[in-house]
C-alpha cells in the first residue's frame, strides 16, 4: 500500500501541494486526474523522492518512502514518463534492459536482452526494433518502449505520467489496453495521473480527483458519474462552468 | 536612487555571486566524490574519452598549427626591430608550451566539449531522462558527470601535449621553409630552450582546464531550466563560464609556477 499522509510541496512561492493526503491499496490501479498544474506530477515524483515534500508523510507498505536503502526502494517501481523518456544515445533493446545491465539486478548481457526482446514483444513491438535508436520510432512505439522499460524489472509498483498524452485516439486505446492487461498479469500497484477520460475508465479500480494541490474527491471509478462532486462532474464533463476555474 | 539602496543591491549581488561560486564549488566537490565511488560506469567513461579526446585533435591540433606559424611570423618581424630575430624557436616554443598551448586547446575543449556535454544533459534534463535514470537506480552523477570529468582530467593535458608539438611544429615550417632558418639548428634550440618546468606546468594546466571544462559543462547541464530556452541558456552559461575560468586559472596557475 502507498499512503501519502497531508503532503505539502511549494515552488517558491507557488504552492503545489497543500495538504495531499491519499491511500493506494496495494495491487490496485488509482488513477489521479485533474486539470494541468494542480500537482499530480509533484505527487507522484513525491513517492519515488524525485521531488523532496516540504512537509508530510509518505509510506509504502508501511514503511517511510525515503528512509532505508535507495536503490532496493528504486527496484520495486517501474514508470513511464510521459515523453517516454529514452536515452537518445543506447538502442532500444538497451533502454528496456536498462536496469538489467547495471547494479544490483545485472544479469548476463545475453540473457537482458532477451529479456528486453521478451518485453517488447509483451508491448506488441517485433524484436527487429531491438537494435534501432529511440529517436527512429514513432511516438506511439516509443511511449510502448518506455512502457516495456517499465516493466522489464517486474516491479510491484508502476507509476504512468500521462501515458496517452500526445497520441492519436487509436494509439491511445492501445496503450490503455496494455496498461490494463499489464497491470492485472503482474498483480502491480498502479498509480496513473492523467487528463484523459478514455485512458481514466479503461485504467482505473480508483480515481482521484486532486484541485488545487488537495483530493476533491475519491472513489472506485463506478462511482465517478455519480459522486455528486461538483469538481469532479466538472472535471469529467469537461464543461467550462464550475468550480474550476477555466482560465488558471 | 538613495546610497542605501545601492549598498543593498550591490550586497545582494555579491550574495548571489557568492552562493553560485558555492554551488560550483560543491557540485566539483560531489563530482570528485562520486568519482572516487562505486559503482563506476567503463562504457560511459570510454565513450567519454572518445569524445572529449579523440574527437577533439582536429580542432586542437589545427589552432595549434595556425598559432604556432603565426608566432613565428609575429616573432620574426617584432624581433627585427631590435636585431632579435634568431629568437624565434626559443619564443615559439616557450610561448605555445607555456601559454598558448594548454590556454588555445582549453578554450577549443570549452567550445567543442562544455557546449555539447551542457546542452546533452540539460535536453536529458528537460526531456525527463535524467529523472527516469534515478528511477532505474542509476546515480545521474555517476554515470553521467563522473565519467565526463575523469575523461576531460586526463585526456585534455594529452591534447595539449600533442597541441604543443603541433604548434611548435608550425613555427618551425614557418621559420624554415619562409623565414630562412637552418632546419636542425632550429630544432636543437626549441629542445635545449625548453625546461621540464614548462612541460610540467602545461601539462597541470591542461587538467586543470579540462576538469574545468566539463565541471562547467555538466553543472550548467544538470542545472538547466525548463525548454529549449532553458537548454539554450545552459550551453550558453557553461561555454561563457568555462572560458572565463580557464583564463583566470591560466593566470593563477602561472603565478604559482613561474612566479615563485
Amino acid at each position: 500500500m502507498i499512503r501519502l499522509q497531508n503532503v505539502h510541496k511549494s515552488f517558491g512561492d507557488n504552492t503545489v501541494l497543500r495538504g495531499l493526503s491519499l491511500e493506494i491499496p496495494k495491487g490496485t490501479s488509482m488513477v489521479i486526474i485533474g486539470g494541468s498544474g494542480t500537482g499530480k506530477s509533484v505527487a507522484l515524483k513525491s513517492v519515488l523522492g524525485l521531488i523532496q515534500p516540504d512537509s508530510g508523510e509518505i509510506h509504502v507498505d508501511g514503511k517511510p518512502a525515503h528512509q532505508g536503502d535507495r536503490d532496493a526502494f528504486l527496484a520495486r517501481f517501474g514508470m513511464l514518463f510521459q515523453g517516454a523518456a529514452l536515452f537518445d544515445s543506447l538502442p532500444v533493446w538497451q533502454n528496456v534492459a536498462f536496469r538489467l545491465l547495471r547494479g544490483s539486478l545485472k544479469r548476463p548481457k545475453d540473457e537482458a536482452r532477451a529479456i528486453a526482446i521478451e518485453k517488447l514483444r509483451r508491448v506488441g513491438l517485433k524484436a527487429d526494433v531491438a537494435d534501432r535508436l529511440p529517436a527512429e520510432l514513432s511516438g506511439g512505439m516509443q511511449k510502448r518502449v518506455g512502457l516495456a522499460r517499465a516493466i522489464a524489472a517486474d516491479p510491484e509498483i508502476i507509476f504512468f505520467d500521462e501515458p496517452t498524452t500526445g497520441l492519436d485516439p487509436i494509439m491511445s486505446g492501445v496503450i490503455n489496453d496494455l496498461i490494463r492487461e499489464i497491470v492485472v498479469e503482474m498483480g502491480a500497484t498502479a498509480m496513473t495521473i492523467t487528463h484523459d477520460m478514455t485512458s481514466v475508465r479503461a485504467i482505473a479500480d480508483n480515481v482521484a480527483m486532486l484541485h488545487e494541490g488537495v483530493i476533491k474527491w475519491t472513489g472506485p471509478v463506478a462511482d465517478m458519474d455519480t459522486s455528486g462532486d461538483p469538481h469532479l462532474d466538472q472535471f469529467i464533463h469537461g464543461r467550462a462552468d464550475g468550480p474550476i476555474e477555466a482560465v488558471r | 536612487m538613495s546610497p542605501l539602496t545601492l549598498l543593498a543591491r550591490l550586497g545582494r549581488s555579491t550574495l548571489a555571486a557568492l552562493a553560485a561560486v558555492g554551488r560550483v564549488v560543491l557540485f566539483a566537490a560531489s563530482t570528485f566524490s562520486h568519482m572516487l565511488r562505486p559503482p563506476f560506469y567503463p562504457r560511459e567513461f570510454l565513450i567519454a574519452l572518445l569524445n572529449v579526446g579523440w574527437l577533439s585533435l582536429p580542432v586542437v591540433g589545427l589552432t595549434a598549427v595556425f598559432t604556432g606559424g603565426a608566432l613565428a611570423l609575429q616573432i620574426y618581424s617584432g624581433g627585427a626591430r631590435f636585431n632579435a630575430e634568431a629568437v624565434v624557436p626559443q619564443i615559439v616554443a616557450i610561448g605555445m608550451v607555456r601559454e598558448l598551448g594548454p590556454v588555445l586547446a582549453g578554450l577549443m575543449i570549452a567550445a567543442r566539449v562544455t557546449s555539447s556535454i551542457a546542452a546533452e544533459i540539460a535536453t536529458m534534463k528537460v526531456t525527463e531522462q535524467i529523472d527516469a535514470l534515478v528511477t532505474l537506480s542509476t546515480h545521474p552523477m555517476k554515470y553521467l558527470v563522473a565519467p565526463r570529468v575523469l575523461a576531460a582530467l586526463l585526456t585534455v593535458p594529452a591534447l595539449v601535449a600533442v597541441g604543443d608539438i603541433i604548434g611548435i611544429a608550425g613555427g618551425y615550417v614557418v621559420s624554415t621553409q619562409s623565414l630562412g632558418f637552418n632546419p636542425a639548428a632550429y630544432l636543437k634550440n626549441t629542445v635545449d630552450f625548453l625546461e621540464l618546468r614548462d612541460v610540467i606546468s602545461s601539462l597541470c594546466k591542461g587538467a586543470a582546464f579540462g576538469t574545468i571544462a566539463a565541471i562547467m559543462g555538466c553543472y550548467y547541464g544538470m542545472t538547466s531550466g525548463r525548454g529549449a530556452q532553458g537548454v539554450g541558456r545552459a550551453t550558453k552559461g557553461s561555454v561563457e563560464a568555462a572560458a572565463v575560468l580557464i583564463l583566470a586559472a591560466n593566470f593563477a596557475l602561472t603565478g604559482v609556477f613561474f612566479s615563485l
